[in-house]
């Protein structure tokens, strides 16, 4: 895709911070809302946004938020580095500049009819989450939703009341594990990959759409295949060294394709022999 | 009324064992259950059983000095449980706790080595099954030491 970027695509518009809420003692939501109050751009499940702190440094982060609520865009952030530690830090008001939002977000349209299934490993959970949104709140217009959703321990389990608000809707399963558990863990244990076990999924009308960190997807795309999905239907979303974010710099230069401009969702298809070189 | 070899056949590690082998097995079979809670086997006692886990959940646990246990995998329905009893010292390796009510078949070890001593066929048709299970087992301690779910993004 050579779509050139919006005029404005490198512009960032003030927001200020309107909420905070801690998921895990890492990893923390922010909603924002834009500072003159006008909602310009809609966003697709999938997409991102370039946040920047300001004296600190700019940021890619996957919008994480309802697409269909408007006015307010929410980023959910784990803290690992100077600028995520200072994002997660914002107090209610702060301002703090939003590009975007960018990128190819998640096949929504060829999902139409068709079950999802949604594969989550970590923070990876979050750019998902928009699309459980989309299709519970037009639930006829999809198939089954089945989503799988990996993290380390039970205390980093990101939205754990929507999970089971999710798994009490229509034709949703969510199976949830972590890599260990404490006693007073009851649910499952291992990778996320020994849940496919228990997914009941219909691999010839299912999209698959996977997040996580690159080892993990490239083992549940493994599975995914082994299960009957073509490659074809396989989704993922990369992250890479996202600068400009609008496909000038090349810093996220993946071979031929540009992560921030031509993603950061990719067919498998179109992925998979670039995400096996080693040099890349 | 479903007979034991019935219901054995139809749980998924024997599958597609021939009624032959079902036979000898169902000798060394027992109906068991297991409330919320409960300790199946602890690490370090005689391993003389496997269970084939017909509903509910257990979890495997370790304990270590100065830590508090934890689960490192759970089985649930239509997954085996315990392979210390296939080779010596024929000794669990971890805790086994039901994490919730649980039925299941536990199968006799030592009468299962004696009759694959007998059978090798029998025994051949066994390993087959337990090498499936070890090999997924090994692949998800690889994946769990890889920090699949949180590595760096």
């Amino acid at each position: 895709m050579d779509s050139p970027a919006a005029p404005d695509a490198l512009v960032p518009r003030i927001h200020r911070v309107q909420k905070v809420t801690r998921e895990t003692p890492d990893t923390f939501t922010l909603a924002l809302a834009p500072d003159d109050g006008v909602e310009r751009s809609h966003f697709r499940p999938g997409q991102f946004s370039m946040l920047w702190v300001f004296g600190v440094g700019e940021l890619p982060i996957s919008i994480s938020g309802d697409p269909a609520r408007d006015g307010l865009l929410e980023y959910t952030v784990r803290s690992v580095g100077q600028a995520t530690h200072a994002l997660v830090n914002r107090a209610i008001g702060d301002g703090i500049g939003v590009r975007g939002p960018l990128g190819v977000g998640w096949p929504m349209e060829a999902a139409r009819g068709r079950d999802v299934i949604l594969v989550a490993g970590g923070i990876g959970l979050a750019p998902l989450r928009p699309v459980v949104n989309e299709v519970l709140r037009n639930r006829d217009e999809y198939g089954r939703l089945v989503l799988l959703y990996g993290a380390r321990s039970p205390r980093d389990l990101l939205y754990r009341r929507e999970l089971a608000f999710w798994a009490r809707q229509r034709d949703t399963q969510i199976l949830v594990t972590v890599d260990y558990g404490g006693l007073n863990w009851h649910g499952h244990v291992g990778v996320v990959t020994t849940l496919f076990r228990f997914a009941r999924l219909q691999p010839a009308r299912s999209v698959a759409m996977v997040c996580g960190p690159e080892i993990m997807m490239r083992f549940v795309t493994r599975e995914l295949e082994h299960q009957g999905l073509s490659r074809q239907s396989i989704h993922l979303s990369l992250e890479r060294n996202m600068k400009c974010a609008v496909g000038f710099c090349g810093h996220c230069q993946l071979g031929p394709l540009f992560v921030c401009r031509d993603g950061p969702v990719f067919p498998y298809e179109r992925i998979r022999s670039l995400m096996e070189k080693h040099e890349l | 009324m479903e007979t034991l070899e019935r219901i054995i056949a139809e749980h998924p590690f024997f599958s597609g064992l021939e009624s032959y082998y079902l036979g000898l097995l169902v000798g060394c079979a027992k109906n068991v259950r297991f409330e919320a809670g409960t300790y199946i086997f602890k690490e370090g006692e005689e391993a003389n059983e496997f269970y084939l886990i017909r509903a509910g959940k257990v979890a495997l646990e370790i304990f270590a000095p100065q830590r508090k246990p934890i689960i490192v995998s759970t089985r649930g329905e239509g997954q085996v449980v315990g392979w210390s009893w296939l080779l010596p010292p024929y000794q669990w390796r971890f805790h086994c706790r039901a994490v919730e009510n649980t039925r299941a078949f536990a199968l006799d070890g030592k009468c299962l080595r004696a009759k694959c001593e007998q059978n090798h066929d029998l025994g051949y048709e066994l390993l087959k099954r337990f090498a499936q299970v070890i090999e997924e087992q090994v692949v998800a301690a690889h994946y769990q030491l890889v920090d699949l779910h949180e590595a760096e993004r």
